[in-house]
């Protein structure tokens, strides 16, 4: 492994078991299938795709939190090196310190009952970081205060806040354990425009301060787009594009990519270009078509396409594409 | 100039809570005409879902209209005041007749126990005198022309068993078997992923020409409203603070919140262009900044701040029928 890298997953596959019924075999969901990614160190990584395509269970993976069916999720930073498929009892215990998960929703993310002192404190008690009240309260200040809530916020309920300030406030909790890599899973996807542009300056401020890894998942190729170095697109459990976020907008290779960057609407009220259009709707991950998984909707889709499942090919440095004809259609 | 067919006058609606009187909507004017798209943008607590249920009084039963609203409805041969309906007779022109809507979770829209079908042939034969049998052959029809594949087996299946693009088409077909003159969009595709937003967004515009209705189109996506209104309304705090064609609105914004709105948006065409979020949060409708309503959070204001803070604005024209409720417009030193 490089050493720059902190997270890899290799050839990694997360498949849920379903409940079968009662004859011949059990049918499975197959929500991530064959997907490599490494993120470095300090990076901003961006998981882009739309409903139903993996890209949650994906990052759930990468924190332990979905069963590792195949492959393998390597986490190292500077101190230690863990085989996330393996890993159990302390040291596991300890890779929740180094790993933490933003929500998308800050409204059911918050436990109403206690006050945002006790959640931003709970992770801090419950993993043993500090010994004593004392140092909890400093360290609850001094991450509030990163996170721009004030000292009288401390002492109220999550209903008393508004959807930006419990966003901050689900970021201090996760901030408290001093992690090494987080998971935010559509974390401004609930927030209004105004408010969202303000959580992810907060996100950005964080991890140039602190150089804290992230996986930042979105739907929002716009909001990607804004804040990450490095993107990867998903779709049906597969990655089928990943680039610098520069190269990704400007050498577009996968017709999927191109599709989801044609379908933002434009600010501009002149800009008359038509959605390339996609017909139909992602298929079903417990029946994935054969070949290539979006032959079914994509506009180029050749025999080829149906039989043969793509290589993951190189396009230029950094930039890897898993389509038979990208040459073909750029 | 053809009338509008729908004008909404000084209408201000507030709640009964235990909390006092909440004001939702505070002086709203606009008005909409035959074949027009409006866009009506804001933030979640602005109170455009709020205005736009005014329009079929569905808004809850502790909702109070302060004496001199007003909200006329012109078809052919008659003019409606809507807010003088108080029967459900009487109202079933607004509910379903003149006027249809499209909500924002098409999931919860649905009944889950009764078939696509039956919910389909129920309203049409409630809102017009076809046989049961027509009534069915029309909304096949319809689901067709939404293009839903299947309608057939589709008309006897349930909400569940249809995904959230095609349950979105289902409501569209259903809100427009019954030929409505109006009809409210409620962020229709908020709940849904981008290639499918795409193609529904594709075909309400296809269906407006093809209708010739009107659409209030409720969203708080600037993107949305560029490619599909034909005028847009910015609502803050339950007051209208700008409102125009869409290109004087997106284009040359005359109000700090509408500016504000749009430099909070990440632009595709420049990454590297710093996302300005507008300060502070949404006051609470129970406790309305004094003066402008925006005050609190407008960072243009400070030249003229003691005005802001005590005066209403007014809304001012220039010239081409784009209004805003800005002193600062109002004295020209905008940028």
């Amino acid at each position: 492994m490089s050493k720059d890298v902190l997270i890899a997953a290799r050839d990694l596959s997360v498949h849920f078991p379903l409940r079968g019924l009662g004859f011949g075999k059990r049918p499975v969901v197959r929500a991530c299938e064959g997907i490599n990614i490494e993120i470095e160190k300090g990076s901003f990584f961006g998981l882009v795709g739309e409903s139903g395509s993996g890209k949650t269970t994906l990052g759930r993976a990468m924190l332990k939190a979905a069963p590792i069916s195949h492959g393998e999720v390597i986490f190292s930073d500077d101190e230690v090196t863990y085989d996330l498929a393996s890993l159990q009892g302390p040291e596991l215990k300890d890779y929740r310190k180094r790993a933490q998960l933003i929500f998308q929703d800050p409204y059911a993310a918050l436990s109403p009952r206690m006050t945002v002192r006790d959640i931003i404190a709970e992770p801090l008690e419950v993993m043993g970081i500090t010994s004593s009240r004392d140092e909890t309260d400093a360290r609850v200040r001094e991450i509030a205060a990163k996170c721009r809530l004030n000292l009288e916020h401390l002492r109220r309920f999550p209903h008393a806040f508004s959807g930006g300030q419990r966003q901050r406030i689900s970021i201090a909790r996760a901030l408290v354990s001093d992690p090494k890599f987080i998971v935010a899973d559509e974390s401004v996807a609930a927030l209004d425009v105004s408010i969202q542009a303000d959580v992810l300056n907060l996100l950005n401020s964080i991890q140039q301060e602190s150089g804290i890894t992230f996986l930042f998942i979105s739907h929002d190729l716009s909001v990607i787009a804004h804040t990450c170095d490095f993107v990867a697109v998903m779709y049906l459990g597969q990655i089928v594009e990943a680039a610098p976020t520069e190269k990704l907008f400007s050498e577009t290779a996968h017709p999927y990519t191109k599709a989801l960057l044609s379908a933002i609407p434009s600010l501009d009220p002149d800009d008359q270009h038509v959605a390339q259009k996609l017909e139909g709707e992602i298929p079903s991950p417990i029946n994935p078509p054969p070949g290539c998984r979006f032959n079914t909707r994509c506009p180029h889709a050749q025999e080829r396409c149906r039989k043969e499942v793509p290589e993951w090919r190189e396009v230029s440095g950094g930039h890897n594409v898993a389509c038979h004809f990208y040459q073909e259609l750029a | 100039m053809t009338s509008p067919l729908i004008s909404v006058k000084d209408l201000t609606l507030r709640f009964k809570t235990d909390e006092g009187l909440v004001t939702a909507v505070n002086d709203v004017s606009f008005d909409i005409a035959p074949g027009e798209v409006l866009g009506l943008v804001g933030e979640s607590g602005s109170g455009k879902s709020v205005t736009a249920k005014s329009l079929m009084m569905l808004n809850a039963e502790n909702s109070v209209y302060e004496e001199g609203s007003q909200i006329t409805l012109r078809l052919d041969d008659e003019e409606i005041d809507v807010l003088s309906l108080r029967r459900p007779r009487e109202q079933m022109v607004i509910r379903g007749g003149a006027i249809s809507m499209i909500f924002q979770e098409p999931m919860a829209s649905f009944a889950p126990a009764i078939t696509i079908g039956d919910q389909m042939v129920e309203q049409l034969m409630i809102h017009s005198d076809m046989t049961a049998a027509q009534a069915r052959d029309v909304s096949i029809e319809m689901l067709t022309r939404v293009g839903i594949p299947e309608p057939v087996q589709r008309f006897g299946q349930y909400a569940f068993e249809f995904s959230g693009g095609m349950r979105q088409r289902a409501m569209i077909a259903m809100a427009l078997s019954t030929k409505p003159r109006l009809l409210i969009a409620d962020e229709p595709t908020t709940a849904l992923d981008v290639t499918i937003q795409a193609q529904v967004i594709e075909l309400m515009k296809d269906l407006v020409r093809e209708f010739h209705m009107s659409i209030l189109f409720i969203t708080h996506d600037l993107g949305v409203i560029a490619q599909t209104a034909d005028r847009v309304a910015v609502m803050y705090l339950g007051n209208l603070v700008e409102t125009g064609t869409v290109r004087q609105v997106i284009n040359s914004p005359a109000h700090p919140y509408t500016r504000g709105l749009l430099n909070s948006l990440p632009k595709l065409d420049d990454l590297d262009a710093p996302l300005t979020p507008v300060p502070g949060d949404i006051p609470s409708p129970l406790d309305r900044p004094s003066g402008c309503v925006f005050h609190t959070r407008c960072v243009e204001s400070d030249a003229i701040a003691e005005k802001c803070r005590n005066e209403i604005p007014l809304t001012s024209i220039d010239g081409a029928n784009h209004r805003v409720a800005c002193h600062l417009a109002a004295q020209g030193d905008q940028p």
